[in-house]
């Protein structure tokens, strides 16, 4: 069975659609991204769907659903590339998206994921704690 | 030049090779990209539709003329359940399954003539028509 190739780039991951996807392979892409952030202990994923000539109700509720649960994962969703006219017709067709974070290109959206880590982490990083063997006493989950 | 053909729908593939010969159809009739987008889009819903609520079918793509206006309609068709409240499956955010709720309404949206005959019992035909 075929499947999209996940990069992992420092603390991040990207996939890059370059196929026109039919439904099962959407959702294959959307366990196996979960599983990759959780197994590399990714901060963020880049989804370039600049390929991508259309978006339509099941991709678009894919792509809220991988937003979504890496946001419950601990890791930041950027999708980047979307086409004016997929845009345009996604906006037509009711879908706005909600809570997932767009950019441009690859280069903005990395741009983007790092502005927000360090906006979610000032000074020390929960990994360096756990390298010195504090154990995982504080979840990042309490940061506003 | 009036032509046509028709595809199986049974698959989540076959959904893919509706699109790609929607999209086809639409350069060849001339229309811009974004038209192009729209229309593709739409046929994707409910390609959809027909393969997970109607249990497979067919789609059958012609390249249609009205007042010297080309366009392109695609008509979906399958032997299903059918569809016993067509005004409650039209409105946004309405769906009898896991979906958003947005196909048929989004595809209606997305079109410029769209038409629906279904009864329970009795299958479903969908048929959306874009011009130029």
């Amino acid at each position: 069975m075929d499947k999209i190739p996940i990069l992992k780039l420092g603390e991040f991951l990207l996939v890059t659609v370059q196929v026109d996807m039919h439904d099962r392979l959407a959702m294959t892409l959307q366990d196996d991204l979960t599983e990759r952030i959780v197994a590399s202990h990714a901060r963020g994923v880049l989804i370039d769907i600049s390929a991508l000539d259309i978006v339509d109700s099941f991709i678009g509720r894919m792509l809220a659903n991988i937003a979504a649960m890496s946001a419950i994962l601990d890791a930041q969703t950027v999708v980047v590339g979307m086409r004016p006219a997929v845009a345009i017709t996604l906006v037509e067709l009711g879908l706005s998206l909600p809570g997932v974070r767009t950019a441009l290109n690859v280069e903005k959206g990395m741009e983007l994921l790092r502005a927000r880590m360090r906006e979610v982490e000032p000074g020390q990083t929960a990994e360096g704690q756990a390298a010195y063997g504090e154990g995982r006493v504080q979840q990042a989950d309490g940061v506003e | 030049m009036a032509w046509s053909e028709t595809l199986p729908l049974r698959s989540s593939e076959d959904v893919v090779t509706v699109r790609q010969r929607v999209r086809m159809a639409a350069d060849r009739e001339g229309f811009r990209l974004v038209d192009q987008t729209k229309i593709v889009t739409a046929a994707s819903e409910i390609a959809r539709n027909t393969v997970i609520y109607g249990g497979g079918g067919s789609a059958t793509i012609e390249g249609v003329e009205k007042n010297g206006r080309r366009g392109v309609r695609i008509t979906f068709e399958d032997n299903g359940p059918g569809i016993a409240d067509i005004e409650l499956a039209m409105k946004d955010g309405w769906t009898s399954g896991a979906g958003l709720g947005l196909g048929l309404s989004g595809a209606k949206r997305l079109s410029n003539e769209f038409e629906i005959v279904s009864a329970p019992g009795k299958g479903t035909r969908v048929t959306l028509t874009r011009w130029r």
